[in-house]
């Protein structure tokens, strides 16, 4: 901690060094005292927490829409033979297109409005749960589905209770892949328009000339980021690797 | 009447390797409480056989008769223990015992208790609620005993349970399995490769060969219990059956090596009378 602590108070110094030797102007290169003050600013006249907040609820809503259908979508293509050889190579071939390529679509089929950032976030994240929860249940390992038979599993409990248990490590790492791939996307999206997001602000900071306001609200989907991880994503991997006895004390 | 009667049952698998006469034309009855071990060598198509009378597989011919009814599929009626145990290791111990008993149907109330009971009879009350992991293999054998005892059923089948485990381990498991065996009076169908096991765990021993698998021999085993596994008497009649075992051994082994097999014994480069291939 202590050691964490004293690299970033570093970093910082650095930053105020270069900022004081004036090779950039201060308006293309702000100094993290400028920063700090903007982020105040934004934070006193709240458009900061305005946009965070429009930005937490489309990736919220549209991340656990991918998540679900990402984990559904998954599980049936590791289950059902022809859907995985229909299906499933197409979802690979997918999976490699950035999820700004669904923009253009996108705009045309849904406009420049909310449901159009929404979809872009889904296809951004969906494709990478899918493939997660795919290997996940693929790799179950076949003595648990032979041992569920034995006991009279039914054919419900035979996934609700073997089957997505066993496979929670992947798709656990799925849902984390998942949040990362519906940030960009979300941010891709966000970019295009007046959407009043963490991106639209962003924007805003680059037309103003404001370089203060992009350091800080880059800085800002920064601290979201490690706080999904720590809070969310870090605790349960943490509970997954300690029952699967995978912890490393 | 038996309790398990294997009639004529036969199965073939399709490997990369051509196929393979898992079993062929094997009749078996199995009486009500006995213990019954099925012995051979690798490959021989005991686990198969086990695998048919679960109903986890299906003979290509044939039938498995369970009190004169014929068995199609897995029923709670024969529990598995497998090799591997095939505990979930998401579950702690109580869990994993109290598994079959939801998908029974029963109250969280019941489950618990009759999974602590079993757990108790496998002596592993203390570690009730440890996950997988933090068991030892032998514990995780007994956990998995316990679960397929929990939903009493009229007969067990143990798909060589105690073969990853050391041999001490191993010793304290015999004991235990045949007193609970004793207890519970359940029929027990057990196989293993391991020639002194069976005879130190069973009833009667079949012994299967290989390629086609069927029952080459049967041995009573009227030695007295409790029996250990280095008693002179388990011993004698182990070599018995192992003696029976070698044939067949030596055959199977004939028949994978295939052509190397008559190359391999001239083809030796050491020897007392040769230094690397030349004669001295």
């Amino acid at each position: 901690m202590l050691r964490r602590a004293l690299f970033f108070m570093a970093l910082i110094a650095f930053w105020e060094i270069l900022c004081r030797l004036g090779i950039w102007e201060p308006t293309l290169f702000p100094s993290p005292w400028r920063v700090a003050q903007t982020l105040w600013r934004t934070l006193a006249d709240r458009s900061l927490l305005l946009a965070t907040g429009v930005s937490l609820r489309r990736i919220l809503v549209g991340y656990l829409l991918a998540q679900t259908l990402g984990v559904v979508l998954g599980v049936l293509l590791a289950r059902l033979r022809w859907l995985e050889e229909t299906v499933g190579s197409l979802v690979l071939g997918l999976q490699t297109l950035p999820s700004v390529c669904w923009l253009p679509l996108a705009l045309l089929w849904f406009g420049l409005n909310d449901r159009a950032i929404l979809f872009v976030v889904v296809m951004g994240a969906l494709l990478a749960v899918t493939v997660s929860v795919h290997d996940g249940v693929k790799n179950v390992p076949p003595v648990y589905l032979r041992a569920a038979r034995t006991m009279g599993t039914g054919p419900v409990a035979l996934y609700t209770e073997v089957l997505l248990p066993a496979s929670l490590p992947a798709i656990l790492t799925g849902a984390k892949l998942g949040w990362s791939f519906a940030w960009r996307s979300l941010m891709a999206g966000e970019l295009l328009f007046v959407s009043l997001g963490l991106g639209h602000m962003l924007m805003m900071g680059r037309e103003l000339a404001d370089m203060s306001q992009v350091v800080a609200v880059m800085l800002v989907i920064i601290l979201l980021g490690l706080l999904a991880d720590r809070a969310i994503f870090g605790v349960l991997a943490a509970r997954v690797r300690e029952r699967w006895g995978l912890a490393h004390p | 009447m038996a309790k398990l009667s294997v009639r004529a049952v036969s199965k073939k698998f399709y490997g990369s390797s051509g196929e393979v006469q898992a079993l062929l034309d094997v009749w078996l009855d199995v009486e009500d409480g006995e213990f019954l071990v099925l012995v051979g060598p690798s490959g021989c198509g005991k686990s198969t056989l086990l695998n048919v009378v679960a109903g986890l597989d299906l003979p290509d011919t044939g039938e498995v008769l369970e009190d004169g009814r014929p068995v199609s599929r897995p029923g709670r009626d024969r529990s598995v223990v497998f090799q591997e145990g095939a505990l979930f290791p998401w579950l702690t111990a109580q869990k994993n015992v109290e598994f079959p008993l939801k998908q029974m149907g029963l109250r969280a109330r019941e489950r618990a208790e009759r999974a602590r009971y079993y757990l108790h009879l496998v002596h592993l009350s203390r570690f009730r609620d440890s996950y997988l992991h933090e068991l030892s293999g032998g514990m995780r054998q007994r956990v998995a005993i316990a679960r397929a005892l929990a939903v009493d059923p009229e007969v067990l089948l143990m798909d060589e349970p105690f073969a990853a485990l050391d041999a001490q381990t191993r010793e304290d498991l015999y004991e235990q399995l045949a007193e609970l065996w004793q207890r519970t009076g359940k029929t027990i169908m057990f196989v293993t490769h391991n020639v002194r096991e069976a005879v130190c765990l069973g009833d009667r021993v079949v012994l299967f060969s290989a390629r086609p698998g069927r029952v080459r021999a049967a041995f009573d085993v009227s030695l007295a219990r409790p029996r250990f596994i280095d008693d002179v008497d388990v011993a004698r009649l182990a070599r018995q059956i192992s003696l029976a075992m070698k044939e067949d051994r030596r055959r199977i082994r004939e028949e994978e090596y295939d052509v190397d097999w008559h190359a391999a014994a001239g083809a030796l480069l050491h020897g007392v009378d040769r230094v690397l291939g030349d004669p001295l």
